[in-house]
């Protein structure tokens, strides 16, 4: 499978989740896991660019696709996406638990509504569970990351 | 000092690390541990019979497996953290259990192996013979005692206070009017976003006990396993790293886990660690609410309370680690910003078949403001008094203060508000709700609290400059998500004349700073921010003196600003703040970074030994604040909600709050603290209940059936301040960390009672409920 950008070997142990196996064999662990049964978003990665929940698919159904995930959105040192920029000017992250499902939600949000109206917005955040900000201000980091992606 | 960023809307220093996936909670920390497993019981309350582990031990690859009779500790009780002359009957558990198992969810055995799957498949071949026991699960059950919990508690109880200010038998007697009322609270759950984890590595070479531990307090963690292992605190380091939320389960200590998986990577020589999964944290992971008010109100014609006696039941749960605490809070707090001449509380901790107690986000207080804001709308009610008028008519003045409750806080003090004006927080609150909407079931709520917050004993920090003129700061306790990085950074950045990135800020790693206490009870900007603006002022001292002798100028007359020291008024008199640094260390070896300026031949720009007598080296210093009490935030938050007479689900129309949390650091924070306890509120108001059957068993582990508001059930929230400040700490600050829970239950309650003219007493509601409460009986 490509894991941003970047082909790896199948893995080895079939019972394996694409969340672990993202995060225990390949150490990108900024793919977090809340729930294990698809409630939460915290593990939500882009799969083909879509974004979609790791925890609920095994690993080895992910041969053959591409899967990017929080790590693969900027190069470190590099500027942040603008996803990214707008949750940090919005506040819209406390503790980062959940941040980076979102990030990745939002990214595929945009990609499919690059100017979201407020029910879209709604809807696109709607996986993603955050015990954190109360949400406005992820609202908010929405419509500022579309437009600073539309700069 | 100048105050250049303390009051600021500073972006967080700590968001880059965290977008970009580079966050590092413990479960991410591996470096080649095993993984391990807990057996848990299903049953809430049975007797074990016997243990087999024996087709456990022998499954491949699995390492090891315990049980109590394993343990060095496995006969001793787990610690009462917080004892009580009033506990008569405190109980906890142990480690594992070996004889009775008192809630579904209690730990059992321990299975260590080279990998999780590995540990989940043995752990199914435990076996335990288990003998079925009477269960009790509701705090009215407890308190009937029909059946026991603990066959040596009588009663079911572990404890009873009662409390008394004025005389309430005779105020209640002469008041001219008089009712009762009961209030209900079911359970709910914290249900932070990272549940539990814990790794531990022993060093055999060092003799040195390294532990990763999601918790609320490391200093605590790290003496209780000092205890324990006999070793001395500093061969101990316990390190909470980012923490994905906490709202309170994670300053319970000991959880099982956070002793085996210690005592199992010091047996085993190897790094060992523990991640619980979501359905465990449901069932072992502390939960909170579970009371039920009897309450008596007198009071006159023009709806002034002049009696008031709570009795009311705490539903402990199976066990006592952490006292009595939340009882009594809610028997401080339900007063509430409001004149209550005659005061009297009672309250029993009971026993039940479920998981034990501790704080949660608000702590006794969601339920306490519920108490006394409901009990005002029935006075309101029955003398077809505005809502508004009859608070107005019962708060405490601006001109009381301090004002003392006379009832017992959790700080070991009495309660004394130390500063408020709660007349403007509702009238501020009125005016930014504004006029009612149209439409039909449509109610307004209101709802006011105090909060007593930053409670002691202390906290500490320890701050440097660095030669590079950075600047390093720690403190003992961790961050969940409050964003200590950042406003710790204010603070030390304002008393020591530097640009806020230039203070990396450290919290709950016992390396970095050993002493402490932890992080709840909205404290951590009170006592952790006030102990930072200590050590950085005594950290400014220290440069003024050393700078003096080399600027030839009284310590006096300069001034810390632009990373440099200086003579006031004279600019171009001064030396960067990293020289300084340089200057506090006389060296023999130069070492770089400037480090050639103080060493012996370097010139000497006073006489006498090169570290004064009294000085210490390095341009650091180790400061402590202990406060004298407590300080109390209050406000106010009002609703507009409209209630579908056919779904019952609920629209906020308008939710507005105005808080005071005495002088703000960071407004952006504030806000964010408040908007996230109002979502939290909301939840547990009209979403989130602990569905608890007969048997004991919660039939509501997961978060497919316990609804936490995704962000379609959460509305904007518009938030205003006022600021009173504390006269008990040298910043001024109050806590603001549970503030936007506390009164959002008694807020919905009173706007769906208005809205569908039905009494609501009980917590939490969701639309199946009102749907009962609505129909014709």
């Amino acid at each position: 499978m490509r894991v941003n950008g970047a082909d790896h070997p199948a893995p080895v142990d079939p019972r394996r989740l694409l969340s672990d196996h993202l995060r225990h064999d390949l150490g990108l662990t900024g793919t977090h896991v809340g729930c294990e049964h698809g409630v939460c978003g915290c593990c939500t990665v882009l799969f083909d660019g879509a974004p979609a929940r790791s925890c609920l698919m095994l690993a080895v159904q992910a041969e053959g696709h591409e899967v990017t995930t929080i790590e693969g959105l900027t190069e470190d040192g590099a500027p942040l996406h603008p996803v990214q920029q707008a949750f940090h000017e919005c506040h819209a992250l406390q503790c980062g638990f959940c941040t980076p499902g979102f990030v990745m939600s939002v990214v595929g949000l945009l990609a499919q509504h690059p100017e979201p109206t407020a029910q879209q917005i709604e809807e696109g955040i709607s996986g993603n569970l955050c015990r954190c900000t109360g949400y406005a201000s992820i609202r908010r980091a929405v419509t500022r990351a579309s437009e600073l992606s539309r700069g | 000092m100048t105050t250049r960023w303390f009051g600021a809307r500073v972006q967080r220093i700590e968001d880059d690390r965290l977008l970009r996936g580079h966050g590092r909670y413990t479960d991410d920390i591996d470096e080649g541990a095993l993984e391990s497993v807990l057996v848990r019981t299903p049953y809430a309350h049975a007797r074990i019979r016997s243990i087999d582990v024996t087709a456990a031990r022998a499954f491949p690859d699995v390492v090891a497996v315990y049980t109590a009779e394993d343990l060095p500790f496995g006969n001793k009780d787990l610690p009462i953290l917080i004892p009580h002359p009033n506990l008569t009957h405190g109980r906890t558990q142990r480690c594992l259990a070996s004889e009775v198992v008192r809630y579904a969810g209690e730990a059992v055995a321990f299975v260590v192996a080279e990998n999780r799957h590995v540990a989940e498949d043995a752990a199914e071949l435990v076996e335990v013979d288990y003998e079925e026991l009477p269960v009790v699960i509701t705090p009215e059950a407890a308190a009937r005692a029909d059946r026991l919990v603990h066959d040596d508690v009588p009663g079911n109880v572990a404890a009873e206070m009662i409390q008394e200010v004025g005389d309430v038998k005779t105020a209640l007697a002469r008041a001219p009017k008089r009712k009762q009322l009961r209030f209900r609270f079911e359970r709910g759950a914290a249900a932070p976003m990272e549940g539990r984890a814990v790794w531990a590595r022993w060093s055999t070479a060092e003799r040195k006990l390294t532990v990763y531990d999601s918790t609320q307090s490391p200093t605590s963690i790290r003496g209780g396993l000092a205890v324990l292992f006999g070793l001395p605190e500093s061969s101990v380091e316990v390190i909470a790293p980012d923490v994905g939320g906490g709202f309170g389960p994670k300053i319970m200590l000991f959880y099982p886990d956070e002793l085996l998986v210690p005592f199992a990577a010091m047996r085993l020589g190897r790094p060992v660690k523990w991640t619980e999964d979501r359905q465990e944290h449901f069932t072992a992971v502390n939960q909170e609410r579970g009371q039920v008010h009897d309450v008596e109100v007198g009071y006159d014609a023009e709806g002034k309370v002049l009696a008031l006696s709570v009795d009311f039941i705490h539903d402990a749960g199976a066990y006592t680690p952490y006292g009595i605490i939340l009882p009594i809070i809610t028997a401080a707090q339900v007063p509430g910003p409001y004149l209550v001449p005659n005061y009297r509380v009672r309250f029993r901790d009971v026993y039940t078949n479920a998981t034990p107690t501790s704080p949660y986000r608000g702590a006794g207080r969601p339920h306490a403001c519920f108490v006394m804001e409901r009990t005002l709308d029935a006075i309101a009610a029955e003398l077809r008094l505005d809502r508004a008028e009859v608070r107005r008519r019962n708060l405490i003045q601006p001109d009381q203060f301090p004002y003392d409750l006379g009832v017992a806080w959790q700080d070991g003090n009495t309660v004394v508000y130390d500063s408020g004006n709660y007349p403007a927080l509702l009238e501020k609150a009125l005016a930014n709700l504004g006029p009612r909407p149209a439409g039909d079931h449509v109610g307004m709520g209101l709802g006011l609290y105090v909060e007593g917050t930053g409670v002691g004993p202390y906290e500490g920090a320890h701050v440097q400059v660095l030669v590079s003129g950075k600047v390093v700061a720690a403190t003992g306790i961790p961050s969940q998500g409050q964003s200590h990085a950042t406003v710790w950074a204010q603070v030390v950045a304002d008393q020591l004349g530097v640009d806020v990135s230039d203070v990396e800020v450290t919290g709950g790693d016992t390396r970095r700073f050993p002493w402490g206490v932890g992080t709840f009870a909205s404290r951590g900007a009170v006592i952790a921010g006030n102990a930072m603006a200590i050590a950085a002022g005594m950290v400014a001292d220290k440069a003024k003196r050393i700078a003096a002798d080399h600027l030839e100028a009284d310590p006096a007359d300069l001034e810390l600003t632009g990373g440099q020291v200086r003579v006031k008024g004279s600019p171009d008199r001064g030396m960067p703040l990293g020289a300084v640094a340089v200057l506090a260390n006389p060296v023999r070896y130069a070492f770089g970074g400037g480090t050639e300026a103080a060493t012996q031949f370097a010139g000497n720009a006073r006489p006498g030994p090169p570290l004064q007598e009294g000085e210490q080296p390095g341009l650091e210093a180790t400061g402590y604040f202990s406060p004298p009490g407590s300080t109390w935030a209050s406000g106010c938050h009002a609703a507009y909600v409209r209630v579908d007479p056919e779904t019952f689900r609920i629209d906020f129309l308008k939710y507005v709050v105005v808080h005071d949390c005495g002088r703000v650091i960071n407004p952006m924070v504030v806000e964010g603290q408040i908007e996230g306890g109002v979502a939290q509120g909301i939840g547990g108001a009209f979403y989130e209940r602990l569905a608890y059957d007969e048997s004991g068993q919660l039939r509501n582990a997961s978060f497919m059936e316990f609804l936490m508001p995704y962000a379609t059930e959460v509305p904007p929230i518009e938030i205003d301040h006022i600021e009173t400040p504390s006269p008990l700490n040298p910043l001024g600050v109050k806590g603001a960390g549970e503030a936007g829970v506390i009164p959002v239950g008694a807020v919905i309650a009173s706007a769906i009672e208005e809205a569908l003219g039905i009494p609501i007493t009980e917590m939490p509601l969701s639309p199946l409920k009102l749907y009962e409460l609505s129909r014709p009986s």
